[in-house]
């Protein structure tokens, strides 16, 4: 049998993989369309989380999380897309506007009086999966080991630390220029987008979970050259002339 | 009646927004990846390459066809 220190700091490290996925959408959200709809949607998500995990309890192992991720993850994935090309579009028109040292004197993306649904549904779904991932890790290692409590401080302890830092990261993060921050966010979106619908296709990334850095590696290094070539056909920019 | 329609619409709307945006092509072009995905893994064929080639590709031709912002 595992003993419980082994079966808390695996659970933690984990979880801690999905509350880092869970934190990065959120935050990057909440920056680039407003907070109040963002964090509605956050304890929306958790809200489910808690009704599921509550009715289904060790039963949950046995959900097949497959579809969620591909409807998730293929969602994510052509919503990230949108940001990420008006995101390579307006770098390219108009640069980096400069780091705002006061993030209140610019308004958010989403300006209008109603309910901002799609920064709600964007969280929603980030927190539900991800919180669904982190519940499968807390319930597998737990049960096989039979240390259900260590495990269940293992996983809320991660997605506490996580949330924490993403927390202390929320400033920093509402000072980076709206242009540059839409480009980031939809880079983000569309490489969990990518490795998500995926997953849930059954097909097996190359090194797993280190998969995400090398989509990531990858479609930063799209944006970067896409930019150059934008930058050149908008402005007509030529280093030769 | 009407206030029910309304909202029907407005949903509507919104996913239509959510998933198709302003070029329907990349959705397109992203469904027909997943479907293929599916079909070369389900016949043992390594595909995990074959999305995160449609995005860079359908990203480059939807922002050569783009107005400048």
């Amino acid at each position: 049998m595992t003993g419980p220190a082994i079966v808390l700091i695996t659970t933690f490290l984990a979880s801690a993989v999905e509350a880092i996925e869970m934190v990065t959408i959120v935050l990057g959200v909440g920056a680039t369309r407003g907070w109040r709809s963002t964090l509605v949607g956050v304890g929306a998500g958790f809200a489910v989380l808690a009704v599921v995990v509550a009715a289904l309890g060790l039963a949950l192992s046995r959900v097949p999380i497959g579809p969620l991720r591909l409807i998730v993850g293929a969602l994510l994935l052509v919503f990230g897309l949108q940001w990420f090309r008006k995101g390579v579009m307006r770098v390219a028109a108009h640069g980096l506007a400069g780091i705002r040292l006061h993030p209140e004197d610019e308004p958010p993306e989403w300006s209008g009086e109603g309910f901002d649904w799609l920064a709600f549904v964007l969280s929603f779904k980030g927190v539900v999966l991800e919180g669904l991932e982190v519940a499968f890790i807390v319930v597998s290692f737990g049960a096989n080991a039979n240390q259900l409590g260590a495990a269940v401080i293992g996983g809320v302890g991660a997605v506490v630390v996580i949330g924490a830092i993403g927390l202390v990261l929320h400033g920093p993060v509402s000072r980076i220029p709206r242009s540059l921050l839409q480009l980031v966010v939809g880079i983000l979106l569309t490489t969990f987008g990518t490795f998500w619908s995926l997953e849930g296709l059954g097909v097996e990334w190359p090194a797993a979970d280190g998969a995400i850095l090398g989509l990531l590696a990858l479609y930063l290094l799209t944006a970067a050259t896409y930019i150059t070539i934008e930058r050149r056909r908008v402005l007509g920019f030529n280093p030769g002339t | 009646m009407s206030r029910i329609w309304s909202w029907i619409v407005a949903f509507g709307r919104f996913w239509y927004h959510f998933i198709v945006g302003d070029d329907w092509t990349v959705a397109a072009a992203v469904a027909v990846g997943l479907v293929l995905t599916w079909v070369l893994n389900s016949a043992h064929i390594t595909a995990w390459w074959l999305v995160p080639l449609i995005v860079v590709a359908m990203l480059g031709l939807s922002l050569r066809r783009a107005k400048p912002k």
